[in-house]
C-alpha cells in the first residue's frame, strides 16, 4: 500500500461544496471550523477554476517540523494526524502549513484558540478504534471501516480523488489523456510520469 | 613598547584570520520523536480482525471505483 494522497482535478471541480458539506457532516466538525474547503481562482470571470483544499498529508510535514511539543505523526499509509491531548494550541503549524489546513475553534472569549483540527483522511486519531473519545476529538474513522474519505467518495464530478497516491494518480493520467490536453504543462513527466500498469493483452488475442 | 605591539598584533592575527572562515549558515533540522499517545493500524479492529490483506482489498475496491472509465467493466489489473 502506497501513501494516501488527495487529488483535485480543477478541469472537473465546479465548486458545489459537496466536499466540504460532506466532512462538516461526517465529522460533525463545528462552526467555524474548515477542514476542507473550496478555493476558486478567477472568481465569475470566464475560465474560472476551483480546486478542493485540506491537508494535503504531506511526505515530509512542515507542521510536524515545527511542533513545540511533538503531537503529529504519521500513520504507516502516510496520513499525518497529531495527539489532540498534547496539542497546546500555539498555532505554528498554521503558520507552516503551505496550505492552510490547521483550523483553531475560537468560540471563546479574549481570542481563544483552542486545539487545532484538520483533516484525518477519515482516520480518526490515537484513541480506540469507532470510540465515542475519538469521534468527538478527530471525527468518523472511515479509513477502519474499510472506507475512503467522505469528501472524495461523495464527490459528484470525481474531481477529488483520494486514496493510494499510485492508483489516482494513474485514474488523473488516464483521464488527462483522454482528454486530451493538460499533459503538456511543465512537470507533468515528473509528476506522473509512464503508466505503470500496461493494458495486458486479451487471452487468445 | 614597539615588542608589546609587535606582540599583541602576532596575538590578534590568528583571531583576525578566524573572521574569514566559512560557517555553515543552514540549519539542519531534527526530527522530533512523537510524544503522544500511541495508535492503532486501520486493520486492527474487530471489523478486520487484524487482516491487513482484507483491509488493503476494501480499499483497492474503493479505490477503483473512483475511475468511472472501468466501472462495470472487468479489467485485467
Amino acid at each position: 500500500m502506497a501513501r494516501m494522497k488527495f487529488l483535485c482535478d480543477a478541469e472537473r471541480c465546479i465548486e458545489c461544496n459537496g466536499c466540504v458539506t460532506a466532512c462538516k457532516n461526517e465529522h460533525e466538525v463545528p462552526w467555524g471550523v474548515n477542514r476542507r474547503r473550496v478555493v476558486t481562482l478567477n472568481d465569475g470571470v470566464p475560465g474560472e477554476k476551483s480546486i478542493s483544499v485540506a491537508c494535503m498529508h504531506c511526505s515530509d510535514a512542515p507542521c510536524m517540523a515545527v511542533c513545540p511539543v511533538d503531537c503529529f505523526y504519521k500513520t504507516s499509509e502516510g496520513v499525518v494526524l497529531h495527539d489532540k491531548d498534547l496539542c497546546i494550541g500555539c498555532g505554528y503549524c498554521f503558520y507552516a502549513c503551505p496550505f492552510g489546513a490547521p483550523q483553531f475553534p475560537q468560540d471563546g472569549a479574549f481570542g481563544l484558540r483552542g486545539k487545532m483540527d484538520k483533516c484525518t483522511f477519515c482516520a480518526g486519531g490515537p484513541e480506540a478504534d469507532f470510540s465515542a473519545a475519538e469521534f468527538r476529538k478527530y471525527g468518523r474513522n472511515r479509513l477502519a471501516e474499510g472506507k475512503l474519505p467522505a469528501c472524495a467518495e461523495m464527490c459528484s464530478t470525481k474531481a477529488l480523488l483520494g486514496g493510494d497516491g499510485d492508483v489516482i494518480a494513474d485514474i488523473y493520467r488516464n483521464r488527462v489523456l483522454k482528454r486530451g490536453k493538460g499533459s503538456e504543462v511543465w512537470g507533468w513527466g515528473t509528476a506522473y510520469g509512464k503508466p505503470e500498469r500496461q493494458p495486458s493483452a486479451k487471452p487468445g488475442a | 613598547m614597539r615588542k608589546v605591539l609587535a606582540l599583541a598584533i602576532a596575538a590578534m592575527l590568528p583571531l583576525a584570520a578566524a573572521g574569514c572562515g566559512e560557517q555553515q549558515a543552514v540549519t539542519v533540522y531534527k526530527q522530533g520523536q512523537y510524544q503522544g499517545k500511541p495508535d492503532k493500524h486501520p486493520w486492527d479492529n474487530d471489523q478486520f480482525k487484524g487482516d491487513k490483506l482484507a483491509w488493503e482489498r476494501a480499499i483497492k475496491a474503493r479505490n477503483d471505483i473512483q475511475d468511472e472509465t472501468s466501472r462495470g467493466t472487468p479489467t485485467a489489473n
